[in-house]
């Protein structure tokens, strides 16, 4: 079934807030083999002149995945799960991710389209403090393989 | 480290080869990580279901991985300000104990005059090529 174009721009209420720990960044950067102090070591982080240890540049797709389930979970959106594949994914960082955000997300409907069979659906999902100041954009493509 | 100097950032340069391993328990560890349980990175059984040779690799797995040979370079991770991916063939990773091998290759396509700085990679599993995009902006001065 082809996606409803009208799904575009269509927004989710905020996530509840998300507080970015140490120990979390640490455990992300871990099980990507990355053991760059400035991921572990708060000295190391100020010394490179962030407030505390920043996160990995692909750290934001922990709270993408949790964001992105409110359009998962839209009855409007007709995409069989079951067929789903990630086609694409881009982090926008207006700032690095630390420890001691307290980070909201707010989902949107960015694109949809129907290629081949294929129904592709993007979702932008911005994080922002609890403050309301920019953090990081990420757009995340979905591809339902077409019944051939 | 500190972070790289513009100055010594040129068009056509290249980032060091980064060669690495992803193993089953890389797997386990990363969806726990990041929360990503899809049964596909870790059931054999599941996988081969939905027609896949074996149990494959978290596309964001191997994307983070990228990102770290233009982060080294880079010299701060928070000089990355802009990261996109296009996923093109999963890496396949067998319950060997030595799992998939990953290449990454990296080249500085663009230096702008507001020390935006793009980094296009190659990324190969056993040569085949598995992400047909990866390009990474990273802010110099």
């Amino acid at each position: 079934m082809a996606l409803d174009a009208g799904l575009v721009g269509r927004s989710y209420p905020p996530s509840a807030v998300y507080e970015v720990g140490r120990e979390k960044i640490a455990e992300f950067a871990a099980a990507l083999g990355d053991l760059d102090p400035v991921y572990l070591d708060p000295a190391a982080a100020r010394a490179a002149g962030h407030p505390d240890v920043i996160a990995p540049p692909t750290f934001a797709i922990v709270l993408s995945l949790g964001a992105g389930n409110v359009v998962v979970e839209d009855p409007d959106v007709a995409i069989d799960y079951s067929r789903v594949v990630h086609g694409e994914q881009r982090f926008t960082h207006h700032r690095p991710v630390r420890a001691g955000d307290r980070l909201v997300a707010t989902a949107t409907i960015d694109a949809v389209r129907t290629v081949a069979g294929n129904d592709m659906l993007t979702t932008r999902v911005d994080l922002a403090t609890e403050d309301g100041e920019p953090v990081c954009t990420t757009r995340s493509m979905l591809v339902a393989r077409g019944v051939a | 480290m500190s972070r790289r100097r513009l100055a010594d950032v040129a068009v056509g340069a290249e980032l060091p080869e980064q060669t690495s391993r992803v193993t089953r328990a890389d797997l386990v560890r990363y969806a726990g990580a990041s929360g990503d349980f899809n049964v596909i990175h870790w059931n054999e059984r599941v996988a081969r279901e939905v027609g896949l040779p074996d149990v494959i690799a978290h596309g964001m797995l191997t994307a983070g991985v990228a990102a770290r040979a233009v982060t080294r370079w880079a010299g701060d991770p928070g000089a990355v300000v802009d990261y996109q991916v296009r996923f093109s063939r999963p890496v396949v990773v067998p319950d060997d104990g030595s799992g998939a091998e990953l290449t990454v290759r990296g080249r500085v396509a663009a230096v702008g005059e507001d020390g935006r700085v793009r980094v296009d990679l190659t990324v190969t599993s056993n040569g085949d090529k598995v992400l047909s995009l990866a390009r990474a902006v990273v802010a110099l001065s």
